[in-house]
């Protein structure tokens, strides 16, 4: 007994040191000072700057403050730059509400949900809000945000499915449910990153589209590599697959946390395509930016359908992922396909997590952020199918910002993940996954 | 042809499927279970007699071990009904069909890989106090019936010869030693009927005859058994009745002589695909052990 | 370099002994009661603490009920989460209970911390420990028989406080203990263990699964709601985002450290643990290691004992090494 707990705690103290010196080695980055809330000395204010979408400054619009039970605190109106400030008596919650009437011609409101703003405002804050502001367009207001709130959905739902379906292969071929599946996401993400940022930052200054195809290789690299150094000699010693799906959260914590040390705690935008003007579709508003990621996400997931239904390994894949003893019987090299679908699951979510950061920022968290949408995705579509975790994971990505029309934003995720265990209760097999026999 | 009292009551009933027994302890009416479009199970009607040995057989996929899992609850039929000893069980679920006195072995042998032999077996006993929450918590409640349940579980080891392996864990077993334990544990239950699935597959073949002489020897202590067999020696030298499936239904049913010599059931042997005509020949003890071996492997893996 | 290793091995040993220590042999020793026994794959334990601790602040704090009662709440709360997440998830296999578990463990804590629900739980900023008076922890520390001063041997000091929260703490978990040796020493333990090993030989005995899976997801998780209690006693305050999904790993990460399904192994693993984390971070801090950066380091770490652990000694320090070979 003693002497294996001796050993125990070697190894464990061991493992301490290569940690110790690992972590030193990298110089951690300070979290960016990024949100809206600005810390000053003196009174509690709310205030803001009203600029319509060309990015001009707005005056003369009236905004009030009142408190939750309608005793108003302040009202002003905005300057000549667009600003405007409201001194307020204490910190507390306020209702802050911009008076429309009082927009000039041709401006309106983007989401005319998001007026009158609820806000908590601390002790000593300043708090600053948005009230995106935009060309009037006629037609049901309900109408468009939905549809805006329907695109952004798809464009989300896209990149969930790209990161998801080396999940849900991966679960076919192994049986492993990856939740480190995520920080490949983030991994993408954050090396693209570097590749774009300027030299001044420690970068290389390389356009980001060079950078997210360097990203993408990399990820492709770093999935081959998890699989060739961790899973296949685990497989070999036969592990089960309940001792893999803890190791594979221990591996999620590793990664995650040394990709915080290299990239710090914060979340930062990729230095281009960061402003954009937007192009208007009727009643759709969207960047030419977020168009560029929803074609590549859909070009992506087209050529991934190909590979699979045409290419023989893609053949092979499905053969795998369908019956791995009949495969391996028929002859297939059932050790390579795994590699290959580690290969290009990890290039996926690389490329899907350069996607997500172009889009919204990037954060070393990202990827476990999306792990339970991913989950959610792979699930409802079917686990351990490819065209099933398309499918799924699109859904997903509806439901998460269509809810945000009837529901607080911040429960966003909580449809989608309620989805998710409504379809385990009710189909677990996913809506495309076929009843297994039982007995 | 076995002489026990049951065969020669059942002697006189006429061998045609769905043949109404004498006395039957199960009965079974128009239960379907579709996989897809396949019906697996689809079976009119079944009477099995009360305190007889009676085999189930048919090749592979005939969906033998489908109408096991629907008959003791862990399947549900689309639609159909049977009665076990007066109980109606359609909706019962697995456990409580246990609790009326029907118990069932598996296929793949459930040996509790980390429970002690001796408590494998003491599982099986029903009723102990101390498998509730709150009076587990009081040995005084439960210590008593312990010791019982024990003395009677350690009698059962000395009949099947396992008493000198009541303190190895059920990992440690071989094959042959986990369905004999599987046996002994369901007879702990003091069940009214033994259904026992592939009771003699991967057995070796001095395991095989004192299998075979505690299956023969259930009826003598008022146990009913059904079981399924691959081995027709076995079928033929235990079975009071034979009753054979083909594409989920009911082929034939007879004595052992008369099924053996039926027309339909040699057609649905040789129809199969041929790797089931070597299940007519004994077939060697060492390849089937080896696939067992195998099966197990791959279910634990 | 200067390294004072005494000072290293005194914030280890404070830490490993300390209230935080004892919150995770809780949690554990619940999982333990899920995994390790029953082979149920919870991974939202730290969901069964988030309803525990707010069951209690909510009452006490806001409503303010006396302390004993919000306790008691706490746990009911803890109660009717296993029920409300068991009936519909317990014949899930296990892979999917994990992901089911660790997804209801997240909503729980997107709602709580949504402002919607601030009326009813504080919303993001959460519930502090001074709310008109009757904050939940001071009611606590009022009971505290201890007089005030310093207590403890050689360098590893204890403030009176501290002390009487310690006390409380490892008497839970010696509490929990008890129980659990008791529990599974009994034919009820019996039965527990034969559904980990396989449900459908337990149900073929006439065992009705359900309702055992049910009454240990009800166990665990009120152990699990009672950790939560006093991992906010101990902090004095209570935010949603303390609950985030890494507790339930570390958890996990404890139990596996120190055996699943061995009595005292989880609270074995818990000292360990704790003792090796802050061990750590003072060597790290004393070598002048940012502290930004720091946080990060450690929960890298845990990490990799948890890959190591289940790769190499799956079994943990207490566990049966024959035993665990059976399973794979």
């Amino acid at each position: 007994m003693s002497a294996r707990m001796r050993a125990v705690v070697l190894a464990l103290l061991a493992v301490a040191a290569v940690a110790t010196t690992a972590g030193a080695a990298i110089a951690s980055t300070p979290p960016d000072a990024g949100g809206d809330l600005v810390l000053a000395q003196g009174g509690e204010t709310v205030r803001g700057v009203l600029r319509d979408g060309e990015g001009e400054p707005v005056p003369d619009v009236a905004i009030s403050v009142a408190t939750p039970d309608g005793e108003v605190v302040g009202e002003t109106a905005t300057d000549a730059d667009g600003a405007w400030e409201v001194g307020l008596p204490a910190p507390g919650d306020y209702v802050v509400t911009l008076d429309a009437e009082t927009l000039p011609e041709g401006v309106d409101l983007r989401d005319a949900d998001r007026n009158p703003l609820e806000v908590t405002v601390r002790s000593a804050q300043n708090r600053t809000l948005i009230f995106a502001l935009g060309e009037g367009a006629g037609g049901s207001r309900f109408l468009n945000s939905f549809l805006a709130q329907a695109v952004s959905g798809l464009r989300f739902g896209l990149i969930i499915a790209i990161t998801a379906i080396g999940l849900s292969l991966i679960f076919g071929t192994t049986g492993l449910v990856n939740f480190a599946h995520g920080e490949l996401v983030a991994l993408g993400a954050i090396i693209a990153f570097f590749f774009n940022a300027p030299a001044s930052v420690g970068g290389f200054g390389l356009t980001l589209i060079l950078a997210g195809l360097i990203a993408t290789v990399l990820s492709a690299a770093a999935g081959g590599a998890i699989e060739l150094g961790l899973w296949r000699p685990l497989r070999k010693r036969r592990t089960g697959l309940i001792q893999m799906l803890v190791i594979s959260i221990g591996l999620a914590l590793l990664l995650r946390n040394a990709l915080q040390v290299w990239f710090g705690g914060g979340s930062r935008p990729y230095y281009d395509y960061t402003i954009q003007q937007s192009l208007v579709f009727g009643p759709i508003r969207i960047t030419p930016r977020d168009l560029i990621v929803m074609a590549l996400a859909t070009i992506v997931l087209v050529g991934v359908a190909t590979m699979l239904q045409r290419t023989r390994i893609g053949k092979a894949m499905r053969a795998v992922s369908d019956n791995r003893d009949l495969a391996e019987s028929s002859g297939i090299d059932v050790q390579r396909v795994i590699l290959i679908i580690w290969v290009i699951g990890g290039g996926l979510a690389g490329f899907g997590g350069v996607l997500a950061g172009v889009v919204e920022n990037v954060s070393y968290l990202m990827g476990f952020r999306l792990l339970l949408l991913m989950f959610a995705g792979v699930i409802l579509g079917g686990l351990g199918t490819a065209y099933g975790a398309m499918f799924g994971s699109i859904v997903v990505g509806l439901i998460t910002e269509l809810s945000t029309l009837w529901f607080s934003t911040e429960l966003k995720y909580v449809w989608a993940l309620g989805v998710l265990i409504l379809i385990l209760l009710v189909r677990p097999q996913g809506l495309l996954g076929r009843a297994e026999r039982i007995g | 042809m076995p002489e026990t009292p049951a065969a020669r009551v059942l002697a006189d009933v006429e061998p045609r499927p769905g043949v109404p027994k004498p006395d039957p302890i199960l009965v079974v009416d128009s239960v379907v279970r579709r996989f897809g479009g396949l019906k697996a199970v689809d079976v009119e009607h079944l009477e099995i007699q009360r305190g007889a040995i009676t085999s189930l057989i048919g090749p592979n996929g005939a969906g033998k071990t489908t109408f096991f899992n629907l008959m003791t609850g862990f399947d549900r039929p689309d639609h159909g009904s049977w009665s076990f000893d007066g109980h109606d069980l359609s909706r019962v679920p697995a456990h409580q069909v246990a609790n009326y006195g029907m118990v069932r072995t598996f296929q793949l042998t459930k040996a509790l890989t980390r429970l002690t032999v001796i408590e494998n077996m003491k599982l099986g006993a029903t009723s102990q106090r101390g498998e509730r929450f709150l009076p587990s918590l009081w040995p005084g409640v439960w210590r008593s019936q312990e010791r019982e349940i024990e003395a009677r579980a350690d009698e059962l080891l000395a009949r099947f010869r396992m008493d000198h392996m009541r303190g190895e864990l059920g990992g440690t077993l071989s094959g042959g030693q986990r369905k004999l334990l599987e046996m002994a544990r369901a007879l702990m239950v003091d069940p009214a009927m033994v259904m026992l699935d592939e009771p003699m597959a991967g057995v070796n073949p001095a395991l095989t005859q004192s299998l075979l002489q505690h299956v023969k020897d259930l009826p003598g202590f008022g146990k009913t058994v059904l079981f399924v067999e691959h081995d027709m020696d076995v079928v033929m030298d235990i079975s009071d009745w034979v009753v054979v499936m083909a594409q989920g239904r009911i082929i034939s049913e007879g004595p052992p002589a008369a099924v053996a010599k039926d027309q339909a059931v040699i057609d649905a042997y040789l129809g199969a695909d041929h790797g089931d005509e070597s299940r007519f020949t004994p077939v060697s003890f060492e390849a089937s052990a080896a696939a067992a071996r195998r099966h197990d492997q791959e279910e634990s893996a | 370099m200067d390294v004072d290793f005494t000072r290293v091995l005194v914030d280890g040993l404070r830490t490993g002994l300390g209230p935080v220590a004892a919150v995770y042999a809780l949690a554990a020793i619940g999982l333990n009661v899920h995994y390790g026994y029953t082979g149920l794959l919870n991974f939202g334990q730290v969901g069964f603490m988030l309803v525990g601790a707010y069951g209690m602040g909510i009452a006490v704090s806001i409503h303010s009920l006396p302390l004993w009662l919000g306790i008691i709440l706490g746990m009911l709360a803890a109660v009717a989460l296993a029920l409300l997440l068991g009936f519909p998830t317990l014949r899930l296999r296990a892979d999917y209970l994990a992901i089911c578990t660790i997804a209801a463990a997240e909503i729980l804590r997107f709602v709580f911390r949504s402002s919607p629900m601030a009326e009813v739980t504080g919303g993001a900023f959460g519930i502090p420990s001074q709310v008109g008076g009757s904050g939940f922890s001071s009611g606590f520390y009022r009971l505290n028989p201890i007089p005030e001063g310093a207590y403890g041997i050689g360098p590893v000091m204890f403030s009176h406080t501290r002390l009487w929260m310690m006390l409380v703490a490892w008497l839970l978990v010696a509490l929990a203990v008890v129980l659990v040796w008791a529990l599974m020493r009994s034919p009820w333990g019996r039965v527990i263990k034969s559904i980990r090993e396989d449900e459908d030989a337990a149900r073929a005995l006439g065992k009705n699964v359900f309702a055992y899976k049910m009454q240990s997801l009800v166990l665990g998780g009120v152990l699990g709601g009672v950790a939560g209690i006093v991992l906010v006693m101990n902090q004095g305050a209570m935010t949603p985002d303390q609950f985030l999904p890494q507790l339930t790993f570390f958890a996990y990460t404890v139990l596996l450290l120190g055996g699943a399904a061995t009595v005292v192994g989880p609270v074995l693993g818990s000292i360990l643990f704790w003792f090796i984390l802050q061990a750590m971070d003072s060597l790290l801090r004393q070598t002048g290691f940012g502290s930004a950066a720091l946080g990060a380091v450690r929960l890298a770490f845990v990490g990799l004992i948890l890959i190591l652990l289940m790769a190499f000694r799956p079994q943990g320090l207490l566990g049966n090494k024959q035993e665990m070979m059976l399973d794979a």
